[in-house]
C-alpha cells in the first residue's frame, strides 16, 4: 500500500505503525517522487494560480506604485520612499488610523458581549430557537450597501424612525450621519447590528462544544451563574472568542463599504478611516503612488496586528 | 445558560425527598420566572433585529416616500410602484441576472479551489507546505484596496475592463474557503484514507469518495459564504464593470441613493429585491451553515 500511495499518505499511515515498511525499490522511487509532485501540483494550483495572478501579484505590482507618483493615466515617475516619508509626516495619516481604531474600539466589544448574550440566551431550552437565530443572523447575509442605505434612512436626522421615536419620549435626537459626534457611532451601530448574528453564531457552536457534566460538577461545586460563566464557559470558548477577535480585527481594519455608503469620510472628515482615505486618494486625488504607500501601510498592521494574537494566544487561549 | 438548560423543561414533579419541599417549588418558581424573562428579552431583542428590514419593506411600498414624509408603522397606501419605477428606469432585471450569473461562477469555482487545496494542506504533506498555507492565510489580510489599482491595470492591459471575465476572475479562488474546508478535513479521521489507500484508491479517489463527502456542512458553509461574498462585493464591481447593463446589484442600489436621494421608497424595493435571494439561500441552507461553522473547529 505505500508504494501505491507513494509518501502521500503521510503521518497517518506512517504514525499509525500500519505493519513492517516494505523497502521501496530505487528504480520507482524517482518516478514515485515525481508523481507525487504532480499530485501535489494537481491539488494545488487550481487555487495557487489565481491567487497568485490576482492577489499577490497585484500586491507586489501595489509596493512598485508606492514607490512611484501616478495619477493611473500619466506614466508613473519613480519617486523612492516619499510617498512614505509624506504620509509619515501628514497628521492626516494619525488621523485615519486614529479614527479607524475607534470603529475597531466600539463594535468589537458591542458584537461580542451581544453575540455572547445571544448566544448563551439561544443554547437554552428556548422556543422557536431555529427561527430566533435566523432572524439574528439575517443582517450578516445582507450586504454593507443595503444595511448602510437601510441604517441611514433609520436614522435619518429630519425624519428617520429613530429620532421621530426620541421625539415621542420628548428626546431631541441627534444629527446621526450628519453630526461629527454621532457620525461614526452610528456606524459603528449598523455594522454591530450586521455582524452581530455571525459572531453569535461562531460563540454557539463553540457553546455546544462544551460538555454538559463540566457545568453540573461546576454546579455541584456550588459556583453560581456568573461563577460559571467566567470559570468555566469563558475558558473553554476561549478558542471561538480567539477566532472571533482576529477575524474582526482583520475586517475592522479594512472597515469600508459601510463608510462609503453612510457617510463618505464626512462630515468634516469625522469619519474618514484608512480605507476611505486609499479610495480617495486613489479615485478623487489621482494619488495612487501615495494611495498604495498607504495600503501598504495598512496590510503591515494588520499583519503586525495578527501576528501578535497569534503568538499571544497560548497564553489565553485554551484548546482543552 | 445552564441554569436554563437544566430547569427550564423543569416543572417535572418528582416524589420530593421529605426536606425541601417548599424550598424546590420556590426554586422550580425562579427558574421558570427566569425561562420566561429569558424569552421575552430575546424575543423583543429578534423583534429589534428584524425592524430594519420591516422598515425597508414598509417603505417600498409606500410611494413617494421621501425625506418629508412622516414615519407610520403600516404603509397608509400601499401599492408597489417602487417596483414598477426600478424595473422601468433601470435594465434591473439585467442587473439581477448579472448577480445571480457572477454568484453563482464564483461559489462553483471556489468550491473547487478551495477544497483541492484544502486536500493539499490537509492530507499531501510537501515540503515548505506550512509556509505556503501561511502566505495562503496572509493573502485573506490583504485589504482589497491594496489591490484595486493593480488589478485594474492589470486587467484593463488583458482588455478585460468592462467585462464579466474581469468581474470573475479575481474571485475565483479564496483563502478563506481553503482555511475553511481545510479546517473540516483535519477532523475527517485518518483511518478513512488509510483504509481507502488500502484498498487501493489513489489521492484523487480518495479526495473524490471519502473526504469530500464527509465534508458536506463545510462545503454548504462555503458555498453560501462564496455566494454571499460575490452577491454583496461592491468595490471591485464598481471599479472593473462600467456599463449599466453590466452592473451588479450593490453597485447599481449605491447608485440609485445618489439618483432617487428623496426617492426612499425606490431606494428601499431596490434594496428588498437584493436581500430576497440571499435571504431564500440563507433559510435553505441555515442548518449547514451554523453546523459549518462548528465543523469549523476554530482549532
Amino acid at each position: 500500500m505505500t508504494t501505491l500511495l507513494g509518501e502521500a499518505t503521510g503521518q497517518a499511515l506512517r504514525d499509525g505503525a500500519a505493519g513492517p515498511e516494505r523497502p521501496s525499490r530505487p528504480r520507482n522511487r524517482r518516478s514515485r517522487r515525481i508523481r507525487y509532485a504532480l499530485t501535489v501540483a494537481a491539488f494545488l494550483l487550481p487555487s495557487a494560480v489565481p491567487l497568485a495572478m490576482f492577489t499577490l501579484g497585484p500586491m507586489i505590482g501595489a509596493a512598485w506604485i508606492s514607490l512611484t507618483e501616478w495619477n493611473l493615466i500619466s506614466p508613473a515617475t519613480w519617486v523612492g520612499f516619499e510617498n512614505y516619508a509624506t504620509l509619515l509626516t501628514d497628521p492626516e495619516t494619525g488621523e485615519v488610523f486614529l479614527h479607524t481604531l475607534y470603529y475597531i474600539a466600539g463594535y468589537l466589544p458591542m458584537v461580542y458581549v451581544g453575540g455572547l448574550a445571544i448566544a448563551l440566551a439561544l443554547n437554552t431550552a428556548l422556543r422557536g430557537r431555529t427561527l430566533l437565530r435566523g432572524i439574528y443572523f439575517l443582517p450578516v447575509v445582507t450586504s454593507w450597501i443595503v444595511v448602510a442605505l437601510v441604517w441611514r434612512w433609520l436614522l435619518n436626522p429630519a425624519n428617520g424612525v429613530v429620532n421621530t421615536v426620541l421625539a415621542f419620549f420628548g428626546i431631541d435626537g441627534p444629527g446621526w450621519w450628519t453630526d461629527p459626534v454621532w457620525a461614526m457611532p452610528s456606524i459603528i451601530l449598523a455594522s454591530a447590528w450586521k455582524d452581530l448574528g455571525f459572531v453569535m453564531v461562531i460563540l454557539l457552536a463553540g457553546l455546544q462544544a462544551i460538555d454538559p457534566e463540566l457545568l453540573d460538577a461546576a454546579r455541584v461545586d456550588g459556583a453560581g451563574w456568573w461563577r460559571r460563566l467566567f470559570s468555566v464557559i469563558l475558558p473553554l470558548l476561549s478558542p471561538a472568542t480567539f477566532f472571533v477577535i482576529v477575524i474582526s480585527l482583520i475586517n475592522g481594519f479594512q472597515v469600508f463599504d459601510q463608510v462609503y455608503a453612510m457617510t463618505g469620510g464626512g462630515p468634516g472628515g469625522a469619519t474618514q478611516v484608512v480605507v476611505q482615505q486609499i479610495y480617495d486618494l486613489t479615485f478623487r486625488y489621482g494619488q495612487a503612488g501615495e494611495a498604495s504607500a498607504l495600503s501598504w501601510m495598512l496590510f503591515a498592521v494588520i499583519l503586525a496586528v495578527t501576528l501578535i494574537q497569534i503568538r499571544g494566544q497560548r497564553r489565553w487561549v485554551n484548546y482543552g | 445558560m445552564a441554569e436554563t438548560t437544566l430547569t427550564a423543561p423543569a416543572p417535572a414533579p418528582e416524589p420530593a425527598p421529605a426536606r425541601g419541599l417548599r424550598r424546590r417549588s420556590a426554586a422550580a418558581r425562579a427558574a421558570l420566572a427566569r425561562s420566561v424573562l429569558l424569552h421575552v428579552v430575546i424575543v423583543i431583542g429578534a423583534l429589534a433585529m428584524f425592524f430594519p428590514f420591516y422598515w425597508t419593506i414598509v417603505t417600498s411600498l409606500t410611494p413617494g416616500t421621501g425625506l418629508s414624509s412622516t414615519p407610520s408603522l403600516v404603509p397608509s397606501d400601499p401599492g408597489f410602484d417602487a417596483y414598477r419605477q426600478l424595473f422601468a428606469d433601470l435594465p434591473f432585471a439585467r442587473i439581477v441576472g448579472n448577480s445571480l450569473l457572477l454568484a453563482t461562477i464564483t461559489t462553483l469555482a471556489q468550491l473547487v479551489t478551495s477544497a483541492t487545496a484544502a486536500y493539499a494542506f490537509s492530507r499531501l504533506p510537501f515540503r515548505g507546505r506550512t509556509v505556503v498555507f501561511g502566505i495562503y492565510l496572509a493573502t485573506m489580510m490583504i485589504p482589497l484596496q491594496v489591490l484595486v489599482v493593480p488589478l485594474f491595470a492589470e486587467l484593463r492591459a488583458w482588455g478585460l475592463v468592462d467585462t464579466y471575465l474581469g468581474a470573475l476572475l479575481p474571485t475565483l479562488a479564496a483563502a478563506f474557503g481553503v482555511f475553511l474546508l481545510r479546517q473540516a478535513m483535519n477532523q475527517v479521521p485518518f483511518e478513512l484514507d488509510e483504509a481507502a489507500a488500502i484498498d487501493g484508491a489513489g489521492h484523487f479517489r480518495i479526495f473524490w469518495t471519502v473526504v469530500l463527502p464527509n465534508i458536506r456542512p463545510a462545503l454548504a458553509t462555503l458555498a453560501v459564504f462564496a455566494f454571499m461574498g460575490s452577491w454583496n462585493n461592491f468595490l471591485w464591481p464598481l471599479v472593473v464593470l462600467r456599463s449599466p447593463e453590466l452592473q451588479t446589484l450593490p453597485v447599481a442600489l449605491a447608485g440609485l441613493q445618489g439618483q432617487y436621494t428623496t426617492q426612499w421608497d425606490v431606494v428601499m424595493a431596490g434594496s428588498v429585491v437584493s436581500i430576497l435571494p440571499m435571504l431564500a439561500i440563507y433559510l435553505f441552507a441555515q442548518k449547514y451553515v451554523i453546523q459549518g461553522v462548528a465543523n469549523t473547529g476554530l482549532k
